[in-house]
């Protein structure tokens, strides 16, 4: 075995255990039980039965990640990679927001994110599933659609140099 | 649906905390749940096996889960085929769109300081309280 297949089948396998603890934390958190994040967005019933649980599972996320993070990511490589790959982009445009903003009508209508979608998924819950198979359905639609749009411009961008030489040559 | 649960709900956010955190230790990389499904369905080389364990990772842990404490599946809300269908595809769009879900912006992004995860945290806790206010005050709560 070569030394790089090596690294990366504790890639995959480390992968795996993150996913089985990310899962862990989920259902304990009671994230896999969209009524309870309804609950959250829901002030229609007064303050007195409002469900603040949501806010507490991000607190103990956070709680967590913010020391690791500032601690950890001041080295130069993480354990099994030879770099960190992390976001660079601090711009603000109207993708971020629409995005968001159609996640968020999608979140509150059936109350699964994507992590609490795939477990509740392997657990065999029937709506989970048929989510699922709606989010991976928006999921490549978005990506065709990018796709479709890099080529048009890429097409476009070919076409108008081409013309550029041209008139270079005329 | 008003059971309050506080200690269970942050020693969960601590797991999944825990889960991010080792995810930047091990791989450097955003623990992301939407971002590495997405990048599954690319099939890029080198790129798509480690996701796929992810992945395959909350699946797996979910039916363990489902074995040994069903009680975690069990608060359901009652949802048509349609309704499951157009919620997924929306969250499916929107986080690729937006580049992240609640544990990539939300988990990691907020942790981070990054004021495009603020944006987009605000933005979909927004519109998901918008959307639960509008199903039960149109819909009577069920669609």
């Amino acid at each position: 075995m070569n030394p790089n297949a090596k690294s990366s089948l504790g890639r995959n396998l480390a992968a795996l255990g993150v996913g089985l603890l990310f899962a862990a934390g989920l259902a304990l958190a009671g994230m896999t039980q969209p009524a309870k994040v309804i609950a959250f967005f829901d002030f229609s019933q007064g303050l007195a039965s409002w469900d603040p649980s949501l806010a507490f599972v991000m607190a103990g996320g956070m709680a967590v990640y913010i020391p690791v993070f500032r601690w950890f990511s001041r080295r130069a490589r993480p354990l099994l990679d030879t770099r960190f790959r992390l976001p660079t982009r601090r711009d603000i445009d109207a993708r971020l927001i629409g995005g968001a903003a159609l996640f968020g009508i999608g979140w509150g209508l059936a109350g699964f994110c994507p992590g609490p979608a795939l477990t509740s998924a392997g657990a065999l819950s029937g709506s989970a599933v048929v989510l699922v198979l709606g989010m991976l359905g928006g999921m490549v639609a978005f990506q065709s659609l990018e796709r479709a749009r890099s080529q048009a411009r890429r097409s476009v961008r070919g076409s108008s140099s081409r013309a550029v030489d041209e008139g270079a040559r005329s | 649906m008003d059971q309050f649960t506080p200690l269970a709900s942050t020693a969960g956010g601590l797991l999944i905390g825990l889960a991010s955190a080792a995810m930047l230790v091990l791989h450097g990389r955003i623990a992301g749940i939407s971002g590495i499904t997405g990048g599954v369905l690319k099939l890029q080389s080198g790129e798509t096996a480690w996701r796929a364990f992810f992945v395959g990772g909350l699946l797996l842990g979910g039916f363990l889960i489902h074995l040994f404490a069903p009680g975690a599946f069990a608060v359901t809300v009652t949802r048509t085929v349609p309704a499951l269908l157009v919620a997924g595809f929306l969250v499916g769009f929107g986080t690729q769109m937006g580049n992240g879900c609640t544990s990539g912006h939300g988990i990691c992004g907020l942790s981070r300081g990054s004021g495009r995860s603020l944006v987009a945290v605000a933005t979909f806790m927004a519109t998901a309280a918008a959307t639960v206010f509008a199903v039960g005050h149109f819909f009577g709560g069920s669609l």
